[in-house]
């Protein structure tokens, strides 16, 4: 939702990056505000999760020019984990398994750690357990995902799932919802999709990445943006998710191209 | 004048060149102990130290044990069960322990009831005789094995279990072993018996007292134990060497499944300078093992483990899986040899071999073998080496876990298959944390 007087989150000048020496980002400009949903969309390869890679400090992204401010601070000042303490949160597109770590052991390791960068309590296992568990009704999930390996046998909705539960857990300032919709059947959809909008307020702000609209009917972005090239180059209120499900998106390329051509 | 003391002086690479001093028992009434030991005494003066022209330790240097002098312990260290409680295992309501391969009767609660036999060999002789004399190093052959002619040749002290037929020992059985002095070599020796349909739980643990002032200092543990399972017995067999970073630990261990016998061991190496573990194992008929160790070791240890599962006749199954943790500059070495011989059809082996390397100057050598003679088999092999996944650790990190936390947490997972197969609640625990601690200062 868009507040008056709202503080700037995130703010990117010019970014550009690079993986395995090509460059996937040209010169992307984003800015989001406290309070603020924004959907990200665009065709496969026009940079969307390169986009949340970089942001996440993934290290097989190389920054080659532009600025990242991260609440006025330098984001590329920290590393992966202290973003992630600072309060930057990426749900994995495909959150990776951990066989043999426990999922309730590493919640609270997670949660413990951001806890303690805030000055906050930390709680013990039987703590965890209780609060987690109030966590885990927000998502219909199973007291059971907490005894089992992080992910190990989980399906594709269970993963998505426990994404969300992380945060959940750790209340970041900034979620980049990295195609958090694929591979959900509707009911897993419609529960994932409550389960952000309750974590949704005014002091944070989420950006969801995806190729389809039907997310967006449930979790109402402020703005969306269209990617194309590592650049976003169309930016346009709700409706213009629905007009990419019926248009497709060559229409906005070609806008695009004639808007720089007039220039 | 006996066997044992008419010993010539042995030419360079025999054993003389690291004892100072041979074997010096007391003559049992029993003349086929007698026999053995000379037996063993004999092959000593004919056996060299293994050394890497050997194929069996190709990858295993054991050079630094012979530049030192070792000798069995003048006298026994007295303990009191305050010094070692601590070692104890909560489940184990038997238990024996030897201090410097020497038995603490004081320290130990021995159990005769109902026929299950747990006590030390020289106070069973009398009245259990056959049974020892059938199996007691009847399995562990020592004709071209060093070290177990060496432990052989002190036979004197030993653990022995007998469980009679078709009884179930509930609790497990706690076999103690406790290095106190340096430059002592002790000869443990452990038999066990599972007599047809018995169960038992065997625990076969080797630790290091650290007494005020303590420093790591060497000592040689030289351990031989021989398991026999007669028909439709189970033994399950959890073995921990925890010894001090200076030990050494050369130990041998055979194991004889009787049709339809089920044995499942879980072995772990954490630590000593040097450890070798030979573990043996032939399967009868319809018999069935599973055998998974970890060796998590770190600066510069080198644990050593060769496996032989011999599948002797059909239908037999076994399952196993290694895993070692190498940090520091340490090395592991992991030779799986897995038989299965003509006739023994129908057999369904699987083994497999996983590691991590933790560092750039971590070493592991890993050897999965198979020979396989019969022609109706299943079976199926396979080793890795790898390094942490990075993706998991970015994972973990993007969690704002810290990048040691991370690889730590990483770390034990791996330790952790194994030591969750571990039946014993308390000993799992400890070892968990004992992991975990390790782990930890590695990364």
């Amino acid at each position: 939702m868009i507040y008056q007087d709202s503080k700037t989150i995130l703010e990117v000048r010019g970014l550009s990056a690079t993986v395995n020496g090509i460059e996937i980002l040209k010169g992307l400009d984003f800015t989001i505000k406290s309070g603020e949903v924004h959907a990200i969309m665009g065709p496969n390869g026009s940079g969307k999760s390169t986009f949340a890679k970089v942001l996440a400090g993934h290290t097989a992204y190389e920054v080659t020019a532009g600025s990242v401010l991260f609440e006025g601070k330098n984001l590329f000042e920290l590393a992966p984990e202290e973003r992630a303490r600072a309060g930057v949160f990426l749900a994995f597109q495909y959150p990776i398994e951990i066989p043999g770590v426990a999922n309730s052991q590493f919640l609270r390791l997670s949660y413990n750690t951001v806890q303690a960068q805030r000055g906050k309590e930390e709680l013990d296992p039987l703590e965890f357990d209780d609060f987690v568990r109030e966590k885990m009704k927000l998502l219909e999930m199973s007291p059971d995902f907490l005894d089992r390996s992080v992910n190990e046998g989980f399906s594709g909705g269970e993963k998505k799932r426990n994404e969300i539960l992380q945060m959940a857990l750790l209340d970041p300032r900034l979620a980049i919802l990295d195609e958090t919709d694929s591979g959900l059947d509707i009911d897993a959809l419609r529960i994932v999709s409550q389960g952000v909008n309750q974590l949704a307020n005014k002091d944070n702000a989420i950006v969801l990445v995806t190729h389809y609209q039907r997310l967006l009917n449930y979790i109402v972005p402020d703005f969306v943006h269209v990617m194309e090239a590592g650049r976003i180059i169309k930016t346009g209120d709700k409706d213009l998710a629905l007009e990419l499900e019926s248009r497709g998106y060559d229409w906005v390329g070609a806008e695009h191209q004639a808007t720089m051509a007039t220039v | 004048m006996s066997a044992l003391t008419a010993i010539r002086r042995p030419p360079e690479g025999h054993l003389e060149t690291l004892m100072t001093g041979l074997p010096q028992l007391q003559t049992s009434p029993l003349p086929w102990i007698n026999t053995l030991r000379a037996e063993a005494v004999n092959r000593l003066d004919v056996l060299t130290l293994p050394t890497r022209r050997d194929e069996e330790w190709r990858f295993t240097n054991i050079s630094p044990l012979t530049k030192l002098s070792f000798a069995p312990p003048l006298s026994a260290t007295h303990l009191e069960a305050a010094d070692v409680a601590h070692f104890y295992i909560e489940e184990a309501t038997t238990r024996l322990v030897f201090v410097d391969g020497i038995y603490a009767p004081q320290l130990s609660s021995a159990a005769s009831n109902s026929g299950v036999v747990v006590s030390n060999l020289p106070m069973l002789l009398a009245a259990h005789a056959a049974v020892i004399e059938a199996h007691l190093g009847r399995h562990a052959t020592f004709n071209d094995n060093v070290f177990a002619a060496l432990n052989t040749a002190f036979l004197h002290d030993a653990a022995v279990i007998v469980v009679p037929r078709n009884m179930a020992l509930a609790a497990p059985v706690h076999l103690l072993f406790i290095a106190t002095q340096k430059e002592v070599v002790s000869t443990p020796r452990c038999l066990v018996v599972a007599e047809s349909g018995s169960a038992v739980t065997v625990i076969e643990d080797y630790v290091v007292l650290h007494q005020p002032g303590w420093q790591e200092e060497a000592h040689f543990t030289n351990a031989v134990t021989e398991i026999t399972l007669e028909d439709n017995a189970r033994v399950n067999h959890i073995r921990i060497q925890r010894e001090g970073s200076k030990a050494f630990h050369i130990a041998n261990c055979t194991v004889s499944l009787g049709r339809s016998s089920h044995y499942q061991s879980v072995s772990v190496a954490l630590g000593a300078q040097i450890s070798r573990y030979n573990l043996d194992v032939l399967l009868a008929e319809g018999a069935e093992c599973a055998i998974d160790g970890l060796a998590l070791i770190a600066a510069n240890q080198l644990a050593d483990t060769h496996t032989c599962i011999d599948h002797a006749q059909p239908h037999g199954i076994s399952r196993q899986l290694h895993k070692c943790i190498v940090g520091g500059s340490a090395h592991a070495v992991f030779n799986g040899k897995v038989v299965v011989r003509q006739g023994a059809q129908r057999t369904d082996s699987i083994q497999s071999s996983r590691n991590l390397l933790l560092t750039d100057k971590a070493q592991v050598d890993t050897k999965p073998q198979l020979e396989i003679v019969a022609d109706d088999v299943k079976c199926a092999h396979g080793a890795t080496i790898g390094q942490l996944d990075s993706e998991e650790v970015f994972y973990l990190k993007s969690r704002g876990l810290s990048e040691s936390v991370a690889r730590n947490l990483l770390t034990y997972a791996f330790a952790a298959e194994i030591i969750d197969r571990i039946s014993v609640a308390s000993l799992k625990h400890q070892l968990e944390q004992s992991a975990f601690e390790q782990t930890r200062s590695e990364s």
